[in-house]
């Protein structure tokens, strides 16, 4: 959009004498963790998550059964195949609203980072972005041998190019805005469970 | 950058209030302590930490370095995914333009997260006066709003309040149990207080903590959840960001989201890092670019390296003097360390005490993640407010008699050996009082019975004495 305001902005910007400094070589070495799993259950741990390891869908959905938190859900949705079930259709949903009440999701995680427990979610098969937030307790499924160890690794993984949403997620929703007593649960999921599937 | 006009902007006076309270001020420097140390934990669990602390400053000053051609590829970037790009000079255009993007789509109800470029832009009182109720949905900030104060931390607004306070002011706007201080009760009432106000926005702003040149996308770090909470139910999303925010290219963000969370609470990340590209289906971004005052400091050498801030924090939560004043005696939207640099640069007159409430003990300077050099662009403003003439009559007459004496020898000695005469004759008012700032709070040495000089002459003999 042309305005005077960016033309004024942009002469002010070229006005002042900066000296030309070269961008930095962002190659390693970085950090590298012996055993990815454990520095990443024990991060995620550390942010208030809880990492269970699962061989096998099988596995995924005797560990879910005893969650307690999965047992007392009322209204549930799993986009991931054979985990869990959905008790109503996501695709009809038209207005994110209407997932306020949704009590636990499952999503599948495209990848995980050893160094920060975050998980990485994008929209493409979300259908409404909302829905890792809004939901009481949420799930995410990511494949043993999709951890990485830093963020460096994720971004050369992430290709941005084209509208769209996505998200690191590192343990559940919280906040010591109270005289810094960590309280989880803020606004958005009171839990986060991540199976790690072999 | 406004204040109070019946109240002063002079940082002493306003820290003896908070250090009047004796048992908060303690409370107050432990807690923030104790952030301290938590973000020494996380940095020191990287061996390569030094090595990003350096890349980071590296990127933002490249970036400064080519700045008009950054914010043009940006624009064009987040144009082709469908955001609309607005541009404003100050704070004044940038509240016009929010306020004529929720008034085109009839926005009645907004709600936002942490910006602290609307604060710098007081964007919230301007937007009430026209009928549009806001609503900060961080909690820390929800805590502020309803108290009717302004954030005293950019990381933690509310770590002033003890949760005795926020008890008594939730009882009183959300109606909890009166007496209740446990803060996961007073979280609950705010997360179901603040789920009504999300599910009932027409509209939701946010800040930008770091968005792409090369993609036309930007970051938002929340650990609340509430950033994404309030954009994703409205079809609107305003997001207001300083022309300082870019960065080239996504790879960056890999730099910066390592050391943010680490330095501001000593996470390894927020629990929330979300990248938006473009509006959600059927709806609008608008991304605002705001000026207010950015440019002069990319062209000046001294205080350049302060808009590299990625407002974490971490120099408010390590700075003596901040941590045993609080973030509202420094009357300005960033406190401590950081804001001492940029306050000034906006008013020099109004902030010209914020230089000097600093030790010059460096401690900023070794945790900012970005490597501000804060300690030394300090003391530069000290030598600029002295220079534009700014100084207090209590700073700049001491200074000026302390140059003469300092300027000629025979009256130094003079002076040396009338006062070691003289003070311990005087009586206690003649030294302590209001003209003597150094005999509050504390004794005077005893003055010594001779002089340096005149013991050396006298143990050496007067041959070496010269």
């Amino acid at each position: 959009m042309a305005s005077k305001s960016k033309d004024d902005i942009l002469a002010a910007v070229r006005r002042q004498r900066v000296p030309e400094t070269p961008l930095p070589s962002l190659d390693g070495p970085w950090i590298a963790y012996p055993d990815r799993a454990a520095q990443f259950a024990a991060m995620l741990e550390f942010v208030g998550g809880c990492c269970v390891r699962v061989e096998g869908v099988e596995q995924l959905n005797a560990q879910l059964a005893e969650l307690p938190v999965w047992n007392d859900a009322k209204k549930t949705v799993s986009l991931v195949e054979g985990v869990g079930r959905s008790t109503f259709d996501l695709a009809a949903v038209a207005d994110p609203h209407e997932l306020e009440d949704v009590d636990f999701a499952i999503l599948p995680g495209q990848f995980g980072v050893a160094e920060n427990g975050a998980v990485w979610i994008d929209d493409r098969n979300l259908r409404h972005r909302v829905l890792p937030f809004i939901v009481q307790h949420l799930a995410l499924v990511v494949r043993a041998g999709e951890l990485i160890d830093t963020m460096h690794a994720a971004y050369e993984r992430l290709r941005f190019d084209g509208p769209g949403f996505g998200v690191f997620i590192s343990g559940p929703s919280k906040t010591a805005d109270i005289e810094q007593s960590l309280v989880i649960g803020a606004h958005g999921p009171r839990s986060l469970t991540v199976f790690l599937m072999v | 950058m406004t204040t109070h006009a019946s109240h002063t902007t002079d940082h002493a006076p306003q820290a003896a209030l908070f250090v009047a309270d004796d048992k908060r001020a303690h409370w107050h420097d432990g807690a923030l302590w104790f952030v301290r140390a938590k973000r020494d934990r996380a940095a020191q669990a990287l061996p390569e930490w030094e090595r990003l602390r350096e890349t980071a400053s590296q990127i933002k000053l490249h970036t400064l370095s080519r700045l008009a051609e950054y914010l043009e590829q940006f624009e064009a970037s987040a144009h082709r995914l469908g955001a609309t790009v607005h541009w404003a000079r100050d704070a004044a255009e940038h509240n016009e333009i929010v306020l004529s993007i929720l008034q085109r789509h009839g926005a009645r109800r907004l709600v936002k997260s942490k910006s602290m470029l609307t604060e710098e832009c007081h964007l919230n009182p301007f937007l009430e006066r026209h009928g549009i109720s806001v609503v900060d949905t961080d909690l820390g900030e929800r805590i502020v709003q309803l108290a009717g104060e302004p954030p005293s931390h950019i990381v933690l607004p509310a770590i002033h309040r003890t949760k005795e306070d926020v008890g008594r002011i939730f009882h009183e706007h959300l109606h909890t149990e009166e007496g209740a201080s446990d803060p996961k009760y007073l979280a609950e009432a705010a997360r179901q207080h603040l789920r009504e106000k999300f599910l009932e926005a027409d509209a939701a702003l946010t800040g930008v903590n770091f968005a792409v040149a090369e993609t036309g996308g930007f970051v938002v770090c929340t650990n609340e959840g509430n950033a994404d909470l309030g954009v994703s139910l409205p079809k609107l999303h305003i997001a207001s960001m300083g022309i300082e925010k870019l960065v080239p290219c996504a790879e960056h963000l890999g730099v910066f989201l390592r050391l943010l969370a680490r330095s501001a609470t000593g996470q390894p990340i927020t629990t929330y890092s979300s990248h938006f590209h473009g509006p959600v289906s059927g709806g609008e971004l608008h991304i605002v670019l705001v000026d207010n005052g950015r440019t002069p400091i990319m062209g000046s050498d001294e205080f350049r390296r302060s808009l590299s801030c990625i407002r974490c924090g971490a120099c408010m939560n390590t700075c003596p003097v901040y941590r045993r004043s609080g973030g509202h005696s420094y009357s300005a939207t960033v406190p401590g360390p950081i804001g001492s640099i940029l306050s000034p640069a906006r008013d020099a007159r109004a902030h010209g005490s914020l230089p000097f409430a600093c030790s010059l003990c460096g401690s900023c300077t070794d945790v900012c993640p970005v490597k501000i050099d804060l300690h030394h662009q300090l003391l530069a403003w000290r030598h600029e407010i002295a220079a534009r003439g700014l100084l207090p009559i209590s700073k700049k007459l001491p200074m000026r008699l302390a140059s003469i004496v300092l300027g000629h020898r025979w009256l130094y000695e003079l002076s040396g050996r009338i006062g070691r005469w003289i003070m311990p004759k005087l009586p206690r008012w003649m030294i302590y009082n209001r003209f003597n700032a150094w005999g509050r709070q504390r004794e005077l040495p005893e003055p010594p019975r001779e002089s340096f000089r005149e013991r050396y002459r006298r143990r050496n003999g007067s041959a070496h004495g010269k």
